[in-house]
């Protein structure tokens, strides 16, 4: 597959997951704000901001609705979902031949759609239906993606991009929250109840976590579970595995050029997560391991670049 | 016609208006030609609000297909569906057998023009074509003097465009032999017309064209340099940007070949190479969709970052095709256009079938003479130029504009031709829920690798504003089915 070609798809499935994850976000804190609780609307923004991983970037000026407005249609501003499902498609726009027409076309929908004056329309009479239509669209995109498109070397960029930006946007999502939730573990009243639900729902996980734990919640269960599961999509460590899958699958169906430091830079981490007890982990820095599985994501997006698309010439001649 | 529809029928064509221009549908008299009675029958039996959901119905596939050309100037660029009429044109077989024999024999006739002037150039030495003319065209390239070009084959895709004059005789208006464009509007057309009037469609008998990308990729992959049993093919776009893009990637899709940018290319001991997750991987065959003048920034335009550096010599060494060739623009110069009866004739002995427009050399002081005295009755057109620009059309034109042409004829002679203004065919459609006729162009797709190929059909071209002769797309034209009957 042209390297070129590879990137457009790794970068197209980053942008769609970060789309997810910004509207998924959005909606919790929206619906957490409506309880008052101890915590204000502007420290909530600002949890959002960080957890979205760029706290400087907008402000917290009162008006919440015109402030959601910008996240989601404001095509000029990198944090909005609009901007990122631009993003999306214009790599998508670039790979046309490689992707599956039915591919094209979801994702081109949910570009009109987020261009649409129904949708600013939608989004003042029902915000939350106005999310929850993006959310579908994506979802049918991945849906078709998975359905329509061969599972070769392109797919397995799409996975590989999906499960990085995935990772790292949990790891930050745990690392703003994660104090709080500390913070407050005694607290007994509901409030606090409904900020752990909402960190579970910021990554569609709170009816996974109750399959395996009940309703029984607590933080460090919640950390547990979104660190360490080996099941469940959203948690780090299976993204970890499944970016480990995809490197493979990627060689295997290559197979000329050996990528080892990205193998045992993903293997490095899988062990990290597959090996340590929770126990452990609270033990020790919580804060400090979320920001190295942060750091590590970064070390393993530019491992992927440098062997399947900015490698030079020369070495590639002398394989 | 049926009696029971006339009603219906007259409400649709409303105050159609017939006058010199041949029409497609109508008689002058009035009477629907007999191929196209089954359509208007179709028509005046389906309601108004049926057709117009079809319209949009139609509309909306084109969207969701995204195929689509950008307004540039906001910053998410604005999107358009390709503009296109509803109605199929249809073309009898008989007119289909006349226009695949008549581009053929002129597309043989152009291919050995240009190896001959690429080689011994014993037209030129014959006095058929002036020396002049051919040393002085625009596209003329040095760099392909004596050069060996696989199988002999310098067009291998070719686009021509068609009128229809007089009584309906079809000619040539001109022959795009460097990288036409437009046949992905004729397969995605088709596959819409097909949704939107699936009974018409097969009661009429029409003949598929849905297997042209198949064609391509067959003729391409016969191109392949020798000892290439398995030869790597690949599409070389401009990128993105190109407002053909949509075109690229669906022909890419439909081949399965890598659809490639220049950046995507390197060429190493003259051996073209593509950037892969694997690794460097050969390239065999480029189909170019990118200009001479880009495609190689050191034999070619050094400024380019379009093309790939060292291609020319790669091809050159034969370790890689490219087609078309590299020049082939030199006879689709607009002056050596008129030549091309003569060229016809000088190769294969025959006369031409399909003929051409007559054309003015304005090199030539009697004719240029003529034209300028003529200017207000003449079209004047830049030789080098293509999709509608550099173009003068007398009749409309305004005395300034007509005298701002005479001095640049006088300045430069060999860089225009002119034309009479031609009261070229109109066929019928549908604007807003009534029919009006509109001028029509078609452009069949010719390929030639080992044999010459035709697939049935081609693009109508429609000039959708009223009145108006000018079919480019990048000029207000939209576009039309085009339905080659079985019988």
């Amino acid at each position: 597959m042209l390297s070129r070609v590879a990137d457009s798809l790794y970068w197209m499935s980053r942008y769609l997951e970060r789309a997810e994850n910004t509207v998924r976000q959005l909606d919790v804190t929206m619906g957490l704000m409506l309880d008052t609780g101890a915590t204000s609307l502007e420290e909530r923004w600002k949890r959002l901001m960080q957890a979205l991983g760029r706290p400087e970037d907008m402000e917290w000026n009162g008006d919440l609705e015109a402030m959601a407005r910008e996240l989601v249609f404001d095509s000029l501003n990198p944090l909005s979902v609009t901007f990122a499902v631009n993003g999306a498609r214009e790599n998508a726009r670039q790979v046309r031949e490689e992707i599956s027409t039915e591919q094209w076309q979801r994702l081109n929908r949910l570009f009109h759609q987020m261009h649409s004056p129904h949708a600013q329309a939608q989004f003042r009479t029902s915000i939350n239906d106005a999310l929850a239509s993006i959310i579908d669209g994506i979802h049918l995109f991945k849906g078709v993606s998975d359905t329509t498109m061969i599972h070769g070397q392109g797919w397995q960029f799409i996975r590989l991009g999906r499960y990085l930006e995935r990772a790292y946007a949990t790891a930050t999502l745990l690392e703003v929250y994660q104090p709080h939730l500390q913070e407050h573990e005694r607290d007994h009243s509901g409030y606090q109840y409904l900020e752990m639900v909402g960190v579970l729902r910021c990554c569609t996980s709170f009816e996974a976590y109750c399959q395996v734990y009940t309703a029984d919640v607590s933080p460090d269960r919640i950390l547990e579970f979104l660190l360490l599961n080996e099941d469940f999509p959203h948690a780090i460590r299976y993204t970890v595995d499944g970016m480990r899958d995809a490197v493979q699958a990627i060689q295997r169906t290559g197979g000329r050029r050996a990528s080892d430091e990205l193998i045992s830079v993903i293997g490095r981490l899988q062990a990290t997560l597959g090996y340590t007890t929770i126990g452990e982990i609270l033990a020790g820095d919580t804060a400090a391991l979320l920001h190295k599985i942060r750091e590590e994501c970064t070390r393993i997006h530019d491992l992927i670049y440098r062997y399947y698309v900015q490698y030079s010439i020369q070495s590639a001649l002398a394989v | 016609m049926s009696a029971g529809h006339t009603e219906e029928l007259e409400t649709l064509f409303g105050d159609y208006p017939l006058d010199n221009a041949f029409d497609e549908m109508r008689e002058s008299t009035g009477e629907v030609r007999p191929h196209y009675r089954a359509l208007a029958e179709a028509l005046a039996k389906l309601p108004q609000e049926e057709l117009q959901r079809r319209k949009q119905s139609a509309d909306l596939s084109f969207l969701t297909q995204g195929i689509t050309f950008t307004v540039y100037g906001r910053d998410e660029g604005t999107e358009r569906i390709f503009p296109y009429d509803l109605l199929p044109r249809l073309v009898t077989a008989t007119e289909w057998d006349c226009i695949e024999r008549g581009l053929t024999q002129r597309i043989m006739a152009l291919n050995q023009f240009l190896k001959d002037v690429y080689s011994d150039a014993k037209i030129l030495s014959d006095k058929v074509v002036p020396r002049d003319l051919v040393y002085s065209c625009k596209h003329y390239r040095r760099q392909m003097r004596g050069l060996q070009v696989p199988r002999n084959v310098y067009i291998a895709v070719v686009g021509s465009d068609l009128l229809r004059v007089g009584e309906g005789e079809y000619v040539v208006l001109e022959d795009n032999l460097r990288v036409p464009s437009g046949v992905s509007y004729m397969l995605t057309n088709r596959r819409v017309m097909k949704r939107t009037f699936p009974q018409l469609f097969h009661s009429y008998g029409v003949r598929p064209i849905e297997h042209y990308p198949q064609l391509l990729l067959a003729t391409l992959r016969s191109l392949a340099p020798e000892g290439r049993p398995e030869p790597n093919i690949v599409l070389l776009t401009p990128g993105v940007f190109n407002s053909a893009y949509f075109e690229h990637t669906y022909l890419a899709r439909q081949m399965g070949v890598d659809l490639v940018e220049g950046r995507d290319l390197v060429t190493h001991d003259n051996v073209v190479y593509m950037r892969t997750t694997d690794g460097l991987k050969r390239v065999d065959v480029i189909y170019r969709r990118v200009d001479d003048d880009f495609s190689d920034p050191l034999i070619f335009r050094s400024d380019s970052a379009l093309g790939c550096a060292g291609l020319f010599n790669a091809y050159r060494a034969g370790n890689v095709t490219v087609t078309n060739a590299f020049g082939t623009g030199l006879a689709d110069d607009k002056a050596v256009y008129a030549y091309v009866p003569k060229i016809i004739k000088y190769y294969l002995d025959e006369d031409p079938i399909l003929p051409n427009v007559e054309t003015y050399i304005l090199s030539e002081e009697k004719e240029r003479q003529h034209v300028l005295a003529n200017l207000e009755k003449l079209v004047v057109k830049a030789v080098g130029e293509s999709g509608g620009y550099g173009m003068l059309i007398g009749p409309k034109s305004t005395a300034r504009q007509r005298e701002e042409f005479a001095r640049q004829i006088e300045a430069n002679p060999r860089n225009y031709i002119a034309q009479p203004t031609l009261d070229f065919s109109r066929a019928p459609c549908l604007i807003g829920n009534h029919l009006e006729p509109r001028h029509v162009d078609l452009r069949p797709y010719v390929l030639f690798g080992d044999k010459v190929n035709i697939v049935p059909g081609g693009l109508t071209r429609v000039a959708l504003e009223k009145g108006s002769l000018v079919v480019n797309s990048s000029q207000g034209g939209g576009s039309k089915d085009t339905w080659v009957l079985e019988s």
